[in-house]
């Protein structure tokens, strides 16, 4: 394997990996506020604790996002040597402000929120959980302003020299495609932690065991599920397919697996891209509906991948075709799993059905899936560029660093993440296990996450 | 512009050196200091709430390093490519290990984190200061601002070395006792009884190796890179900068011997930052000294980025530096006092 695959090995490990971690604790930050501010209005020691419960599983996460994001930030410059030396000028903007605007805000009102309990007020409290939640949102706006420059750059000036200079502020920070990704990308976070919440709730209650804390749970799961699920569709998965079908057409293309340009494009359902034949085998598939989603009547002309050069094609198209896929199927799944919980929260019934609570319980790690799968589809609907339509990925990695030192860091990544998974999975678990009645106040506790 | 950014930068750098520096002292003093396991409790606790935060300093010093000198950036850190890797995965490490000690009540668990804790700490000491020797000896730079570094060759200083020889060892061991220093003179004042005393005197032998160790890399420096001093004989007035160095290590020692914890601890601040801004002023205008040809080397005018991205920087940058202040004097104010280490799962 030469050093250009596994630089993007690399980073596509490791990024994926980090973003296990901020998926959720920024998704929880949100639903951390929302116990906390009920606890504070009702003044209800049950909501309390469980805020309590939830920021002591927000700490362990946080900490692993922490340490995988490390390396992340270091990344772009030991094996993307070219791309940082070419784009840094515009994208080192938004990553030098994530630095001086959100991690600063993050760890210090973390450590506030974390160990200051007992001496702050209650609303001085209250108020640390809500700029833990900001600190945490605003760091997700910078790093998504990156990548969507990436996808759609804009406000940059191409110099002679072949280097990226920024000439508008506003025009990065306000690019279209940023606050499309962001939201859609912000919604999957609050889907994230609501599985995550209602699952152990469902666990509690089939073990019977924490039966009050295990009925907040699933009621606050369950009721920001349907809300966060539903906004995956629309408004937000909705215009951002339509970004993408406007400024990367084939890269829609690809996603959708259309092969040969067509008026009343079908969408397909399921099926196996055939690149040799350039066909879908076994296709399950609807007329006309793509065309309908794209561009709101049933007869439009949608382009498939004939009409764009060979080398622009998305270059692992397969992949891109089932990870699009997944995640679609899965925010349909989403949408159903908890509209059929809310309805029977709302009869009253919810507590007592089983294989509902069984299903909820059994679903957290598809939030992780999806989301996964949608960041697969982003990025590798980019292939084959790297600044899209600018800059080619085969020019962006560091020519000066060997095959062999880029294997030996991704090998030892992987070893170490393996390690970082398993203590993630004990201490989690060990967590729930103790259950929320554990979490008291600690007036000295050792650190973040202890 | 190139002038303003140059020393923004260096501001960050020296920050993180500050702050972190003390949290990797108490790291290497851990496992020597702390005898019974309330004492390194005690420790963990000492820079537990604040660790993170002074951790941030290197991201945004990194960030805004990549944003104003996207070439120096990229250069350094595709040519230091093993030691920097490493480095992630010991900042990994050394996290895991203050972070998940404290989870559960078992001695091996306690004694295998506490461990990896120590071991990332000193090793990552050593790493920086190395790292920091590096960027003063130069690199083999070409004309096409490009390089690559293997861990070491023949431990020479030539046109062709290794990121570790004789003179960036010694950069390494001045880094382990200066910050050992620091970290010690942290714990006197953040603990109490005997755990405070032992770190007051192990400050007072750091203190007399460090001034051997300044002396000695001072030496070197000079036999090393020549250039250094290219700016001290054009402004004499740069030499308040090594006699400021000297200042801060008696006053440290007065106020140690007075036992006036926070002013030593302070003393000891302004050694690191002097230390720092020595070599930044040195260097000034070069930012990676290239070991083949001086020609070669990177300077701040090679690797600026665009001025209207650096005019923009220049506000928000301030900005956020307000605020970040503002957390910091939070933060450290909230947990002032003396930490005390107790069990809790
Ligand atoms: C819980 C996770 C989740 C769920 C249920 C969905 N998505 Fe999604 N999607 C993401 C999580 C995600 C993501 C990981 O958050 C992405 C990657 C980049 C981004 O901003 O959001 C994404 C990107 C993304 C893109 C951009 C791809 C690109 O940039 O090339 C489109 C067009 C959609 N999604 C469309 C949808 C549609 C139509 C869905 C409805 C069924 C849907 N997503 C459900
Ligand atoms: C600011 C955010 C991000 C930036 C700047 C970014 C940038 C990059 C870069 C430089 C590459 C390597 C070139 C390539 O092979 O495509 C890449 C690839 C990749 N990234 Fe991202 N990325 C970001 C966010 C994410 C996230 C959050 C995920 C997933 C959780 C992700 C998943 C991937 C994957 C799967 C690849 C591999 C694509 C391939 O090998 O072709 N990215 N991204
Ligand atoms: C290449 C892309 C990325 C880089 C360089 C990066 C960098 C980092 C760094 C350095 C940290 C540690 C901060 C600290 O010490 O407090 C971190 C944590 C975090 N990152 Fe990333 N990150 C990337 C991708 C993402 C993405 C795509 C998101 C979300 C959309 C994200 C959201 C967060 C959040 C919320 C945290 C706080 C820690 C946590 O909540 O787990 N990051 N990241």
């Amino acid at each position: 394997m030469d050093a250009f695959v596994l630089d993007r090995l690399q980073f596509a490990f490791t990024i994926t990996f980090h973003y296990l971690f901020p998926q959720l604790t920024m998704g929880l930050a949100l639903l951390i506020v929302v116990l906390k501010g009920i606890a504070l209005k009702t003044g209800s020691e049950d909501y309390d604790r469980s805020s309590r419960f939830w920021a002591k599983l927000f700490a362990v996460n946080f900490v692993l996002g922490v340490v995988t994001g490390i390396p992340m930030e270091f990344q772009f410059g030991t094996n993307w040597a070219e791309f940082s030396r070419l784009t840094g000028g515009v994208i080192g903007q938004p990553l030098a402000m994530e630095g001086v605007f959100a991690f600063f805000l993050e760890s210090a009102f973390l450590g506030l929120f974390l160990f200051g309990e007992k001496r702050l007020s209650k609303l001085a409290h209250f108020g640390s959980a809500v700029m833990v939640f900001l600190g945490s949102w605003l760091s997700g706006f910078f790093i998504i302003a990156t990548d969507a420059w990436m996808q759609h750059p804009v406000a940059y000036t191409l110099m002679p020299d072949g280097t990226f200079h920024l000439n508008s502020f506003w025009g990065l920070l306000s690019n279209g495609w940023a606050w499309r990704q962001y939201a859609h990308n912000m919604c999957a976070t609050v889907v994230t932690a609501s599985f995550v919440m209602a699952a152990v709730g469902a666990f509690y209650l089939l073990n019977k065991q924490h039966d009050a804390f295990g009925k907040i749970f699933v009621k606050v799961g369950v009721v920001a599920g349907i809300i966060s699920c539903m906004l995956m569709i629309f408004p937000t998965g909705d215009a951002q397919g339509k970004y993408v079908a406007h400024y990367q057409p084939v890269a829609m293309a690809g996603m959708e697996g259309l092969f040969h340009s067509q008026a009343g494009a079908p969408i397909v359902l399921m099926g196996q891209p055939n690149e040799q034949t350039q066909t879908i085998d076994n296709p399950i598939a609807a007329n006309d509906v793509l065309s309908f989603l794209i561009y709101g009547t049933t007869k439009a002309e949608v382009k498939g991948l004939d009409s764009f050069p060979r080398q622009d094609w998305p270059t692992m198209l397969p992949l891109l075709f089932y990870a699009y896929h997944i995640m679609a199927g899965l925010g349909t799944y989403f949408v159903l799993l908890m509209a059929i919980s809310v309805f029977l929260l709302w009869r009253k019934k919810l507590y007592q059905s089983r294989w509902v609570l069984w299903a909820l319980m059994l679903s957290f790690p598809l939030p992780y899936i999806a989301t996964t799968a949608g960041w697969m589809t982003a990025e590798l609907g980019r292939q084959p560029w790297l600044v899209y339509g600018l800059l080619r990925t085969s020019q962006g990695f560091s020519t000066h660093v060997s095959a062999g030192n880029t294997l030996f860091t991704l090998l030892g990544f992987m070893g170490i993440y393996a390690v970082l998974a398993i203590l993630w999975i004990v201490l989690v678990y060990r967590m729930v296990e103790h259950g929320p009645e554990a979490a008291t106040p600690h007036a000295h506790p050792e650190t973040i996450s202890a | 512009m190139g002038f303003i950014w140059f020393w923004i930068v260096a501001v960050m750098i020296a920050a993180y050196v500050v702050f972190d520096g003390f949290d990797l002292g108490a790291g290497m003093l851990y496992p020597i200091l702390g005898r019974s396991d309330k004492d390194r409790s005690t420790i963990i606790q000492a820079i537990g709430p604040v660790w993170d935060g002074n951790e941030v300093w290197l991201l945004a010093g990194g960030g805004t390093l990549f944003f104003a000198f996207p070439l120096l950036y990229a250069s350094s850190f595709s040519g230091f490519y093993l030691p920097l890797t490493i480095v992630l995965w010991l900042l990994v490490l050394r996290a895991l290990g203050i972070e998940l000690r404290g989870h559960i009540a078992n001695d091996l668990w306690r004694t295998f984190f506490g461990a990896i804790f120590a071991f990332a700490s000193l090793l990552l000491t050593v790493f920086f200061g190395a790292a920091l020797a590096n960027v003063i000896r130069g690199v083999p730079l070409g004309p096409d601002h490009y390089f690559f570094l293997p861990l070491w060759t023949n431990w020479q200083v030539g046109p062709q070395p290794g990121i570790l020889d004789w003179y960036t060892v010694i950069g390494g061991l001045v880094a382990v006792v200066a910050l050992s220093t620091h970290g010690a003179l942290w714990l006197w004042l953040k603990t109490s009884d005997e755990l405070s005393e032992r770190a007051r005197r192990a400050a007072g032998y750091g203190w007399a190796a460090l001034c051997l160790m300044t002396l000695v890399s001072l030496i070197a420096t000079i036999a090393v890179q020549p250039m250094a001093l290219k700016n001290y004989g054009r402004y004499p007035i740069l030499y308040l900068i090594p006699l400021a160095v000297v200042a801060s290590l008696l006053a440290l020692q007065l106020f140690r011997n007075a036992g006036k914890a926070l002013y030593a601890f302070l003393a000891s601040c302004a050694y690191l930052v002097f230390m720092l801004v020595g070599a930044a002023a040195g260097l000034y205008p070069v930012l990676l000294p290239s070991s083949l040809n001086l020609q070669d080397s990177l300077t701040v005018a090679d690797s600026l980025t665009g001025s209207y991205a650096l005019h923009v920087g220049l506000i928000w940058w301030g900005f956020g530096m307000l605020l970040a202040v503002g957390y910091f004097v939070t933060a450290y104010w909230l947990f002032r006092g003396k930490a005390e280490g107790h069990y809790h799962f």
